[in-house]
């Protein structure tokens, strides 16, 4: 295992790479208000970031990554265009297995830019891929907007557009959806009798709680409209599931897509922006024929990437977390700017696992 | 050194786990006065009962302070981090059932699954600006359980006690509990999510996998296995 001193002196080196590329090095508090955290990524946050909390200020939480802090930092006085960089630890629970550390450094790049997207995506890349030769690592890529787009696309109602748009990274439930919305998974049988029921609130038991009966009465509605509207056609599902299932480089996954866009227009524009990435990868030398795209990657994940998404892996160290990961996260911008919004795209590097790999080289 | 064992210091779960113990020739007691938490042990030598709160049994065990102790198999899963490599299940007891459940008001007709609680939680964040709440005093397996099943939205709410009054109190809007007939949920104008059954726990015998023992300590656990007939 490296040392502390070793560790540091990387994540110092790798900094100073991303300074030399523009970046203006940024600090931030350990210590982040858990409220913003909570609302960002909701209960399961507390699964993976310690919390501690005082009398005064209430429940805090031991930063579990830099983005949120660093893209807070941004929207209350940052100058546009903006990149960061920075070096520190991170804290992440680990409660089923003992082997991870809950303790790690990290060291970031981040670019806010309105100007040409795609090169922004593969300039964060391109940095970090080089950062981390001459290690063979196996990186895999993946598109979180084309998934959106398809979403966006299909021809359902609105408010079932919304609900598998809410779940897209929570892959069980967006399934369950879908099935449900396609009319393969059978009406639960309360829903069923609900739907039956002519006036469901006569008989209803008292009213307890802060959840109305008008808010009880709207979703009743909601479910009959939900029960009349058509369901979504086999075909449109089965184009979801073909993205999901891109599985192939670069050049083919671009093709592949391109042949789904033909039956589902509404990806066209998320497809044209992949290959103006592929393009800008290029550029950059990375050898995208040998670079792999994955339409489900990065699903499980921090729901914050709405966009381009990456990681690179040890290939011979599978039970190994990813060395480096990162992705655009243009809609945490919006959460967080309280009424602003930039394009955004980062990446952060754990020169601990660096080392280790190193040593094991 | 000995054997020691840890069994819940009063009430129903005491008596029931004296019972058990009984009926298979290890005779557990209290000594001394009500009030005093020490216990004595009869019909084997070399083990010391240890009487400590059902609540308090899976850290000492786990800690390896004591080396078998009776609790809900809630609380070992609720307090423990990988427990199946901190203790071992010996016997389950057949009594202490209960489920840790999930429930809601009654009046709300329109919420009778996960998917349906999911689905309430986005509406009502929207609508109230916060989370909806779920009172529990079990954090880890209901936030395992709602990850795994990829419910949304919600917060919960710490109550260690009278966690059915919750809802009625406005403090929160549903309630994750352990419930044996589901009287008081009734009771308390709430009921169950069809697909509501987090865990299904009953007072269990666990061995810790950590406390140390010497080689006499080690005969005296075989025997008292071979008495109780559980597999170690």
């Amino acid at each position: 295992m490296p040392q502390r001193a070793e560790i540091r002196a990387r994540a110092d080196a790798l900094r100073a790479r991303f300074e030399a590329a523009g970046a203006v090095r940024v600090e931030t508090s350990v210590l982040q208000p858990a409220e913003v955290l909570l609302d960002l990524y909701g209960e399961d946050i507390r699964a993976r970031a310690y919390v501690t909390s005082d009398a005064l200020r209430g429940e805090q939480m031991l930063r579990p990554d830099f983005t949120v802090p660093v893209v807070q930092m941004h929207m209350e006085h940052g100058a546009e265009p903006a990149r960061y960089t920075y070096t520190g630890e991170v804290f992440r629970r680990q409660e089923d297995d003992a082997a991870r550390p809950n303790e790690y450094t990290q060291v970031g790049f981040e670019i806010f830019a309105r100007q040409a997207p795609a090169d922004a995506d593969a300039e964060v890349f391109a940095l970090i891929r080089d950062a981390l030769s001459p290690l063979d690592l196996r990186a895999a890529t993946g598109d979180i907007g084309i998934l959106k787009a398809a979403v966006q696309g299909l021809e359902t109602t609105e408010p079932r557009k919304r609900a598998l748009a809410r779940h897209i990274w929570r892959p069980r439930r967006f399934r369950a959806l879908l099935e449900r919305y396609s009319g393969r998974a059978p009406v639960p049988p309360s829903r069923a009798a609900l739907l039956a029921d002519g006036d469901p609130l006569a008989r209803a038991a008292p009213l307890i709680g802060l959840r109305s009966k008008a808010e009880v009465a709207a979703r009743i509605a909601a479910l009959r409209e939900d029960a009349a509207a058509t369901p979504i056609s086999a075909v449109q599902v089965d184009l979801i599931d073909a993205i999901l299932d891109v599985r192939e480089t670069l050049p083919y996954a671009l093709e592949r897509l391109r042949d789904i866009a033909v039956d589902m227009p509404a990806i066209t524009e998320a497809v044209f922006c992949l290959q103006d990435r592929i393009e800008a990868l290029d550029k950059r030398g990375v050898d995208v024929g040998a670079l792999e795209f994955e339409g489900s990657y990065g699903r499980t994940q921090m729901e914050y990437y709405d966009g381009f998404v990456f990681g690179f892996y040890a290939g011979t160290r599978p039970d190994l977390p990813p060395v480096a990961t990162g992705g655009r996260y243009d809609a945490l911008t919006r959460v967080l700017g309280q009424g602003r919004e930039i394009p955004a795209v980062g990446g952060v590097i754990r020169p601990g696992l660096l080392l280790r790999l190193e040593d094991l080289a | 050194m000995s054997v020691k064992l840890g069994v819940p210091s009063k009430g129903r779960l005491m008596e029931k786990t004296f019972d058990w113990f009984g009926a298979r020739g290890i005779g557990l007691a209290r000594s001394g006065s009500e009030r005093e938490y020490a216990g004595a042990v009869e019909g084997v030598e070399g083990v010391e009962l240890v009487l400590l709160s059902a609540g308090e049994i899976p850290r000492e065990l786990a800690a390896g302070r004591i080396h078998l102790g009776v609790t809900g198999t809630d609380l070992v899963r609720e307090k423990l981090g990988q427990w199946e490599q901190r203790v071992a299940v010996l016997a389950e007891l057949g009594f202490g059932q209960a489920d840790l459940i999930i429930a809601v008001p009654q009046c709300w007709v329109d919420v009778d699954t996960l998917d349906d609680l999911d689905a309430a939680a986005a509406a009502f964040r929207a609508e109230h600006g916060f989370r909806l709440r779920i009172a529990t005093k079990y954090h880890r397996l209901v936030r395992d359980f709602l990850r795994e099943n990829g419910v949304a939205d919600y917060q919960l709410v710490d109550s260690q006690g009278a966690t059915e009054g919750t809802v009625k109190n406005l403090t929160a809007e549903a309630v994750a509990d352990i419930t044996s007939t589901g009287e008081t949920l009734r009771a308390n104008h709430l009921k169950l999510l069809a697909d509501g059954l987090v865990l299904r726990s009953q007072a269990t015998l666990y061995r810790s996998r950590s406390a140390p023992m010497e080689g006499p300590d080690r005969e005296v656990m075989a025997a008292l296995e071979a008495r109780l007939g559980v597999e170690g």
